[in-house]
């Protein structure tokens, strides 16, 4: 019998189409990616029905599980260097110029200023393993003071924000480019330590505080 | 492209030379990979929610030489007690231990059985005016702006419930977070965290014995 064969294709495949859509979506995620930044410790935030977005001009604590005190704020690296630089005034700790720059990328530390030199000189693993907290008992709150420096810088930046936002539009408020004071406590963080947190900005009569919190699936308003 | 000059090097008429052309199919499979790759490290690394925040106010503190102003008589407010994972409250006043009407503590969840209910209880002169503002709202009989003005001023009236929090030494963030989290679903407008008193922290010790 004579079989009839279909014209035999070619069993290599073109790739083409394929690698164009793998590099688009590649492009894609690249381009709207917007990367964990490094943090000193992992928080597990609680969750809630808020749906407010992060604001950009924070100053941000972060207090973990075992109730150590991290402090970062995003006014930029020369707002970062002049708070370092009050700190250091204050408190007589002096800094190297590395020391200086190092702090200009550091989102977030964790320790007093008196650790702060050796601190800055780890690199980012050590840092990990580190169990300093930065002071706030009413002994020795220097808490207070980097919120305080942190407060002035943050505002100031805003204001510069402000102005350049308000030239484009009139309708911009101020109070949007005002630095925002974020906590980012682990849920099963004591209550006490976050509350010693809360009592120091209160005294710097800073009342408006943001806790951050993963949205809550499944718990409708 | 990968197909061009299929069958490289077919034809050649006349007498010129020309080196012997390969075939200029290239093996895309490597490139896939790499694409693909990079496509499962972009997904898995990108954060695409960004963290959400609940913003708080909280009561000025009192200058020391201001005089502190008594409020209006609370007519309509239920304490918090918060412990490790245990919530406990009371409603109206704080009265000592052996005072005909000592206070007692009563127990609840953060569930919805429990917490939410008790709040929707208590706060429904709120949540009844809210749902009437949204229903107006819905209709245009009032605007946004309007609609937001009779809701704060809602939550503003005497009726309207008043939330006190209190935590002791072993209540967690979770807990506080949790317990704003239900005031702001029964749309409770005036809370404040405030200092344990000795006494509370007692009962709440006899409770959590």
């Amino acid at each position: 019998m004579a079989q009839i064969k279909g014209p035999k294709g070619s069993p290599t495949i073109d790739m083409t189409p394929m690698v164009d859509l793998a590099f688009l979506l590649v492009t894609f995620f690249m381009l709207t990616a917007n990367f964990r930044s490094e943090e000193p410790v992992v928080i597990d935030t609680p969750s809630s029905i808020a749906d407010l977005e992060t604001p950009k001009n924070v100053v941000l604590i972060t207090i973990d599980k075992g109730g150590r005190v991290f402090y970062g704020f995003t006014a930029g690296e020369d707002a970062r260097i002049r708070v370092l630089k009050s700190m250091s005034a204050k408190y007589k700790v002096a800094f190297s110029p590395e020391q200086y720059k190092k702090f200009s990328t550091l989102s977030s530390f964790g320790c007093s200023v008196q650790q702060l030199p050796a601190y800055l000189d780890l690199d980012v693993e050590e840092r990990k393993k580190t169990t300093f907290s930065v002071p706030n008992d009413s002994t020795n709150n220097q808490l207070r003071d980097w919120v305080n420096y942190g407060n002035i810088e943050g505002t100031s930046a805003g204001a510069i924000k402000y102005e350049e936002a308000a030239a484009d539009n009139p309708d911009v408020e101020m109070n949007e480019f005002k630095p925002k004071f974020i906590l980012k406590a682990d849920g099963k963080a004591l209550y006490t330590h976050v509350k010693n947190v809360i009592e120091t900005f209160r005294d710097l009569d800073l009342n408006n505080l943001n806790f951050v919190t993963s949205l809550e699936a499944g718990k409708e308003k | 492209m990968a197909d061009m000059g299929e069958g490289g090097g077919g034809h050649e008429k006349g007498g010129k030379k020309r080196a012997k052309k390969g075939s200029t199919r290239v093996d895309m499979t490597p490139l896939v990979d790499l694409a693909f790759l990079l496509l499962t490290f972009f997904v898995m690394t990108s954060t695409f929610s960004k963290p959400k925040v609940m913003s708080l106010v909280y009561p000025a503190k009192p200058k020391p030489d201001q005089v502190v102003e008594e409020g209006p008589k609370i007519n309509n407010a239920i304490t918090f007690l918060l412990s490790e994972n245990r919530i406990f409250y009371y409603q109206g006043q704080y009265y000592p231990k052996g005072d005909p009407k000592a206070t007692v503590l009563s127990e609840t969840n953060f569930g919805s059985t429990g917490l939410r209910k008790l709040l929707s209880d208590l706060n429904n002169y709120v949540l009844i005016n809210v749902k009437k503002y949204d229903a107006q709202f819905a209709k245009g009989i009032i605007n946004e702006q309007e609609r937001s003005d009779l809701i704060k001023k809602a939550k503003e009236n005497t009726k309207a419930l008043k939330v006190l929090i209190k935590t002791d030494d072993k209540a967690i963030c979770k807990n506080f977070i949790d317990v704003i989290d239900e005031l702001r679903i029964a749309q409770v407008g005036m809370m404040a965290p405030v200092d344990l008193m000795a006494s509370e922290y007692e009962l709440i010790k006899a409770k959590t014995k």
